[in-house]
Formats: structure tokens, C-alpha cells, sequence
């Protein structure tokens, strides 16, 4: 009877119905939070755990090659930024005008490679920018009359693989939330910049950018997100975690190899806490730049 | 204000879920083990997860055994290792009425089990009786040493005296015990395209007069002169890969890894003899640098069947590459030992493999422990490792015996010129040791990312190079 009554109470139904997201979140979130940060304060070993203080994160000052990942991640987080933001607009802003023609088609062509596995087209795309003569990137080389190219182990052409599969596999993504963004925007604003003589060129940058900046701010921080904790696609293109001179190595790479390759956890901790630390402070930066915690009032 | 509250909890969700990681980094890797479990840990220069033929990828678990024999666990990261330890078990039940054994085959995928293994292990709980374990994963598995694992040492006293002495000093724990039960030698042979020599003017002869490397560097040179055709050579150098190394380091006696006890030195004469000497290759034209690193990848693979390369030093388990992916090759390749610097030297070493473990939590650990080694060790069992996975087997006893060696049934046999087993008998006493412990990881690591592409893609010196890659190593020793 009493139990009955707590359900069927007004005060308590709304804790009821948000009890398992808050129990998943205090299990699944927050408990690893916490347990990731104490043992990053520790040493641990097979047989015995101890703790060590700071001495993993003194530890990692020094660590070059844990420098070299970060160097890398961020890279790669501002590359794709500057990639995966104005293209997808373009196209969603493309899709949305009478330009396109058979639009469900290519909004579905666009959106398979989200679909299909990263360990698949890493491996494609590690066979396409093989060093070998057959690779297609070489082929497509030699057919315009260039030198064959060793993709994977200079720098910048491999960023150019990293960057192309990430650019190939979430574009589309991308390109539906701002597809959706557009179909929020009232069409009588633009129906008014009409009449009031506004040019597309204006109606774009007046109208459209504007009113999309909610979706912006959401691309945006999944995107730096997305960045910095990327790992696969690198895992995939160099067939592990080894590349040379780590041009592939992420953070989370770093972290895996550490903790899982090394089995050192504390130590992989760390590495984790740092990753945290930087990816709450970009996102702050960014969102306080944009002006979203801001309080309403004072926009 | 909720627009505030709602960015600031986004942000924190997101950030959560980035330090999740540390917890579950597996989970967007499992997927990737069966393509990757193989060549990951060939760039250590210890491949051969590779071995397997099924990598697997699902979990596929099975039982064998009456219900009423002691039940154990059992997990390997190669489905076939499975296959063929239940097919061993049929046999052990039948054997030995008295010691009845049901197990549990589960087949994981590579860095999945691993994990699951080495984690179960610290908890003290949920570990299956026996694993696989992988010869890269090796120090991370015996660090428990005697707490974690059951030594094997008495267990395998019946066939101890047949095995391969420095196969099993591969497998033995920081404490001189023997903890893991190895498939196969793993030894270094040199594969040679006799096809495409013979073409050249170059007989089996000329290939089996090659007794040093600088009789293997004329041979390269006569080759190459008699080719002369760009792009074509005799050898390939590895960027990604230490096999050439550990051939060095091997045929002087020396370990880059210090063993247990010693510090680590990468340092060695043995490592630059090679290295300088390759440095030469690739300024001679008699070799290039393996494309994509190494030549266990389908672009070495492609390599050799366009004849770019005619011979290249690799473990015995490459012969199942060229079943897998070379089969038009069939007839044309001839296997001898490796040449040496000086006269007298080892000529090979054991490269990769997996060593199977009994487990501190298994029900019966003497139970296990004594089937394990009738599995691996025994004379049945190796005929069947032989059979099935085609291995070089560990049991030197059978490597002379006719019907065994000499089978015409069996693939390798007729694939290749010579049978496998006959090399692999002359040079019975000839193959060396490099260990695998805790610090082997990072030199693998250094020299494979680093040290390799400065000496023989950069041009940097041999000297400077590994001078620089001692002292990255001893940063974590």
C-alpha cells in the first residue's frame, strides 16, 4: 500500500522516472571518475597497490612521448574542427536550397560511412595509402606522373589520411544537424529579407548563420570532444599503436598503450585525468566564448 | 539560466565520458583484435598471434568432457589453439580413466583476453583454469609470478628432456620457474624464391655455400649485378620489425634486454654489426626497406609475389603466410639457415609464439598443469600442433623421425623444396634466446617507432640513433 502510494505520488514520480539515468550516471560516470583519479595516484602492481603521491603526473612532464600525443590530438582536434564545421554547413545549406536535385539519395550516400566500422575503413585506408606501388594514393602518384610516396611515415601526409577519414566518415553526421538546424529557421524571416531586397550572400550570413548557432556550439564541442579522444581511426591506419616516430599516437592511444599494452594503470590514469583536464578547459573556453554560459538576461 | 545549466552538464558529460577510457579502453578495440592482434605484435619483432589461422571473431565457447570429470575454463585468442586442445582433451579422457577432465573452450579476441585475464588474475577471481598466452603479453601475465600462475616444471618432468631447452627458457618466470608451455621454436630460417634465383645463374649450390653474411652479401651483389633491374633486390630491411636484430643479437649471445636481472642495453655490438651492415645493403641497392615495415604485411606479401625481394630471414611460422597467402608460390621456395657474422655463431632464434598457463585459481591445478603439458608437450600432441596448425614443433625427438618430418601429406612438405624439418634439425643446437620481459615493450617500441626509421630511412647515424633510443629506455627502467 505504501509503496503504491510513493508511486503514485506527484512529488516522488519525477525521481522515479529519473532514477535509472542518475543510477547509470553515478555507475557508470561517476564512480569511474573518482576511482580514475585515486589511482592515478598510485603505483599498481601485480600483487601490491601503493601510493606514490604525484609522481605519475611529475612523470609525465617528462615523458616526450606522451608530449608527442597530446601535439598530435590537438592537431588533429583543430584540423577537424576547421574541416568538419564550414563543409557540413555548406552542404546541409545545399541540401536545404532547390539547387539539389534526388536529395535523400545523397543525404544517404553522405551518411553510409558513419555506418560502416572504423576497423574496416582504417584498414581500407591503410591499404589505399600503403607505401607500395599498388596502394591507390601511389597509383593515382604515378599516373599523374609523381614519385610514389611513403603516406604513413612522413607527418603532414599522414595527417592528410587521418584528416580524410575522419572528414569521409563524418561529414554526414555532421551535415544532419545542421540539416535540422535549418528546418528550425523560420522561412518568413527569409521571405521578409526578400522583400526587403537581401541577396542569398546576406540571407546566409544575416539569417542562416545566426540562427544555426545553437547547432554550432553543439558541433563544435562534440567535435573537439571527438578530437581529442580519438584513437581508432590512428589504432586502424598504422595496424596498432606503433607508428614511426609516433606521428599516429593520441592521447587515448598513449593511454591504452600504457595501461593496457604496459599494464600500468596508475600511470594510464593520469594520462586520463590530464586528457579530462584539458577537455573540460577547451570546451569551457569555447563555451564561454560563444557566450553559452552566459546567463539569458544578460544577452 | 537552464540554457546555462544544460551547456555545463553537457560539458561535463562529455568530459566523463572521456575519462572513461582509462576503465574501458577495450571496448571500442575489440572489434579490431582479429585484424590487429597479428600485426601489433609482429612489429614487436614477436609476432605470431599470428599463428592462428581463425583469429576469432565472436566469442565461440564449447565444452568437452564427461560432466561427471573436473570441470576448468579454458581461453585462447586463436580458435583453431582451441580446436586442437579438445581434440587433445578426447584423448586424455580416454587415457586416463581415473582423471577425468570436462573443460569450457572459450575463444576470445586477442587484447580482450588479455585484459580479462591479466584483470581477473589481480582480482583473484574469475581467471579460467588454463590460457594462452600471448610471448608480447608474457611479462604483463608473469608478473604475479607463483601467486598468480602454477608452475609446470614437475608436471612436465616426463617430456622435458625432449623439448627444446632455450623454447622453454622463453616461458620460464622471473623466479627460474617454468610457467608457460610453448607451441613451437618459432626458429629463424632464410626463405629463399629459388624460382626467381635460378633465373639469374644463382644454383641451390650457390645458396647453400652461403655460410656467413658476407657470403650472403656477395651472393646479394651478384644478384643484383646480374639483374639490373630498378626496383628489383635481393633483400628487404625492416623499419617496424626487430626479427633482424634479434638474429644478431642471437648468434653472438647477447639480449638487448638484460634478462631478469640485468639492465637493459640496446647498446650492443651484435645490433649495430647488423645495422651498419644493413645501412650498406641499402646503399649497394642489394636491399630496400621493407615496404609499410616489415614483411608479415600484405604489402610484403605483394612485395614477394612481384619478385621484388628473392630471400629474407623469418621465423618458421612465415611458412603458413605462404599457404595463406601465397599459394601460387608453391614449388619455388627453399628454406636453409641463416648465415652468421663469424664461424661458429648460433644461427637462430625463436621469434614469437604462445605459452599456455595454468592459473593459481584453476580447481586442480596438478590436474591441469598434467594435461596441459600431455597437450603441448608429449609426442601425440606435437604430432597434432604439426598436423593442424603447422608449427615447428618444440619436441626435438620428432624432428628426425621420418614419418613424422617426412609426411607427404602435409602441406608444408610439398609446398616448399626441402622439407622444413630437416633444416630445422641441422641447426638443432644453433638456436638462441632473447627474453621477453618487463622492459622488452619499450625497446621493441623505441626501436620500431623511432630508431629504425632514423638509422635506415633518415640516414641518421647507427651510433647516434641507438644512443638515443638507451636513453629512452632507461627513463623507464
Amino acid at each position: 500500500m505504501n509503496i503504491k502510494k510513493l508511486l503514485y505520488s506527484q512529488k516522488t514520480a519525477p525521481y522515479v522516472f529519473a532514477l535509472p539515468f542518475i543510477l547509470s550516471f553515478l555507475i557508470f560516470w561517476i564512480y569511474p571518475l573518482c576511482s580514475a583519479m585515486v589511482m592515478s595516484l598510485q603505483d599498481i602492481g601485480a600483487v601490491t597497490t601503493e601510493f606514490v603521491g604525484i609522481k605519475n603526473y611529475t612523470k609525465l612532464l617528462k615523458d616526450s612521448v606522451f608530449h608527442t600525443a597530446m601535439l598530435n590530438s590537438f592537431q588533429y582536434m583543430v584540423f577537424s574542427c576547421v574541416l568538419l564545421i564550414p563543409f557540413p554547413l555548406l552542404y546541409a545549406v545545399l541540401m536545404d536550397s532547390n539547387l539539389v536535385k534526388a536529395k535523400g539519395l545523397w543525404k544517404a550516400l553522405l551518411y553510409v560511412p558513419a555506418l560502416t566500422s572504423v576497423v574496416i575503413s582504417g584498414t581500407l585506408f591503410r591499404l589505399m595509402f600503403s607505401e607500395y606501388s599498388t596502394g591507390q594514393l601511389n597509383v593515382l602518384m604515378s599516373f599523374l606522373g609523381l614519385p610514389a610516396m611513403k603516406w604513413l611515415k612522413i607527418k603532414w601526409t599522414s595527417e592528410i589520411a587521418l584528416l580524410l577519414l575522419c572528414c569521409w566518415r563524418w561529414t554526414g553526421v555532421n551535415m544532419l544537424y545542421f540539416l535540422s538546424g535549418l528546418k528550425s529557421i523560420d522561412k518568413a524571416l527569409y521571405e521578409s529579407a526578400d522583400i526587403d531586397g537581401a541577396t542569398p550572400w546576406q540571407k546566409f550570413i544575416y539569417i542562416t548563420i545566426p540562427l544555426l548557432k545553437p547547432t554550432t556550439i553543439y558541433v563544435l564541442t562534440i567535435s573537439i570532444y571527438a578530437g581529442l579522444s580519438m584513437f581508432l581511426e590512428s589504432f586502424m591506419l598504422w595496424s596498432g599503436n606503433n607508428s614511426p616516430h609516433n606521428i599516429g599516437l593520441t592521447i587515448v592511444g598513449y593511454l591504452y598503450k600504457r595501461g593496457i599494452e604496459k599494464d600500468d594503470m596508475g600511470y594510464a590514469c593520469a594520462v586520463g585525468v590530464v586528457l579530462m583536464v584539458i577537455g573540460l578547459t577547451i570546451n569551457f573556453i569555447q563555451l564561454g566564448f560563444n557566450g553559452t554560459l552566459k546567463n539569458k538576461g544578460e544577452d | 539560466m537552464k540554457k546555462k545549466l544544460v551547456s555545463t552538464l553537457l560539458a561535463a558529460a562529455l568530459a566523463a565520458s572521456l575519462l572513461s577510457g582509462c576503465g574501458e579502453v577495450n571496448a571500442p578495440e575489440s572489434g579490431t583484435a582479429a585484424a590487429t592482434g597479428e600485426e601489433a605484435t609482429a612489429e614487436g619483432g614477436e609476432a605470431s598471434a599470428a599463428e592462428g589461422e581463425g583469429e576469432a571473431e565472436a566469442e565461440a565457447v564449447t565444452t568437452v568432457g564427461p560432466d561427471s570429470g573436473t570441470h576448468m575454463e579454458m581461453w585462447s585468442f586463436v580458435e583453431a589453439h582451441n580446436t586442437f586442445y579438445a581434440q587433445m582433451l578426447e584423448k586424455w579422457n580416454e587415457e586416463n580413466p581415473d582423471r577425468q577432465i570436462q573443460i569450457t573452450f572459450t575463444t576470445y579476441p586477442y587484447s580482450d583476453m588479455h585484459q580479462k585475464l591479466i584483470m581477473s588474475l589481480q582480482a583473484g577471481t574469475g581467471a579460467p583454469a588454463l590460457c594462452d598466452v600471448e610471448m608480447g603479453q608474457v611479462p604483463n601475465v608473469y608478473e604475479g609470478v607463483d601467486q598468480w600462475l602454477y608452475p609446470l616444471d614437475e608436471s612436465m618432468a616426463p617430456y622435458a628432456a625432449d623439448m627444446l631447452q632455450s623454447r622453454l627458457d622463453a616461458y620460464k618466470g622471473a623466479d627460474g620457474k617454468q610457467y608457460g608451455a610453448p607451441f613451437h621454436v618459432g626458429a629463424t630460417v632464410m626463405y629463399w624464391n629459388m624460382a626467381e634465383l635460378e633465373k639469374y645463374g644463382i644454383t641451390q649450390a650457390d645458396v647453400d655455400a652461403v655460410e656467413t653474411w658476407d657470403d650472403y652479401t656477395a651472393l646479394g651483389k651478384k644478384y643484383i649485378e646480374t639483374r639490373g633491374e630498378e626496383g628489383k633486390y635481393f633483400t628487404c630491411v625492416d623499419t617496424a620489425g626487430t626479427d633482424w636484430l634479434w638474429i644478431a643479437m642471437a648468434e653472438y649471445g647477447e639480449d638487448w634486454t638484460g634478462g631478469f636481472d640485468g639492465e637493459a642495453n640496446v647498446e650492443i655490438d651484435s645490433v649495430k654489426k647488423m645495422l651498419n651492415m644493413q645501412v650498406e645493403w641499402l646503399n649497394d641497392g642489394i636491399a630496400e626497406v621493407s615496404p609499410d615495415g616489415h614483411i608479415d604485411l600484405e604489402a610484403g606479401f605483394q612485395n614477394i609475389l612481384d619478385k621484388n625481394v628473392v630471400c629474407f630471414p623469418k621465423a618458421m611460422w612465415y611458412m603458413s603466410r605462404f599457404k595463406n597467402y601465397m599459394p601460387e608460390e608453391k614449388g619455388n621456395w627453399y628454406i636453409t639457415k641463416c648465415p652468421v657474422f663469424e664461424a661458429g655463431q648460433k644461427c637462430s632464434v625463436g621469434i614469437g609464439g604462445t605459452g599456455t598457463v595454468v592459473t593459481q585459481q584453476a580447481p586442480d591445478t596438478a590436474l591441469a598443469a598434467d594435461f596441459l603439458c600431455y597437450a603441448k608437450m608429449s609426442p601425440e600432441g606435437e604430432k597434432l600442433i604439426w598436423e593442424d596448425l603447422g608449427f615447428d614443433v618444440c619436441n626435438t625427438s620428432l624432428w628426425s623421425d621420418e614419418a613424422f618430418a617426412h609426411d607427404e601429406s602435409n602441406y608444408y612438405n610439398t609446398f616448399f623444396r626441402n622439407y622444413p624439418y630437416d633444416v630445422l634439425n641441422s641447426i638443432k643446437d644453433q638456436i638462441g634466446t632473447v627474453m621477453t620481459v618487463s622492459i622488452s615493450p619499450t625497446i621493441n617500441e623505441q626501436v620500431c617507432n623511432t630508431t629504425l626509421n632514423q638509422i635506415l630511412e633518415e640516414g641518421v647515424s647507427v651510433d647516434d640513433a641507438l644512443a638515443e633510443a638507451q636513453e629512452a629506455v632507461e627513463l623507464e627502467q
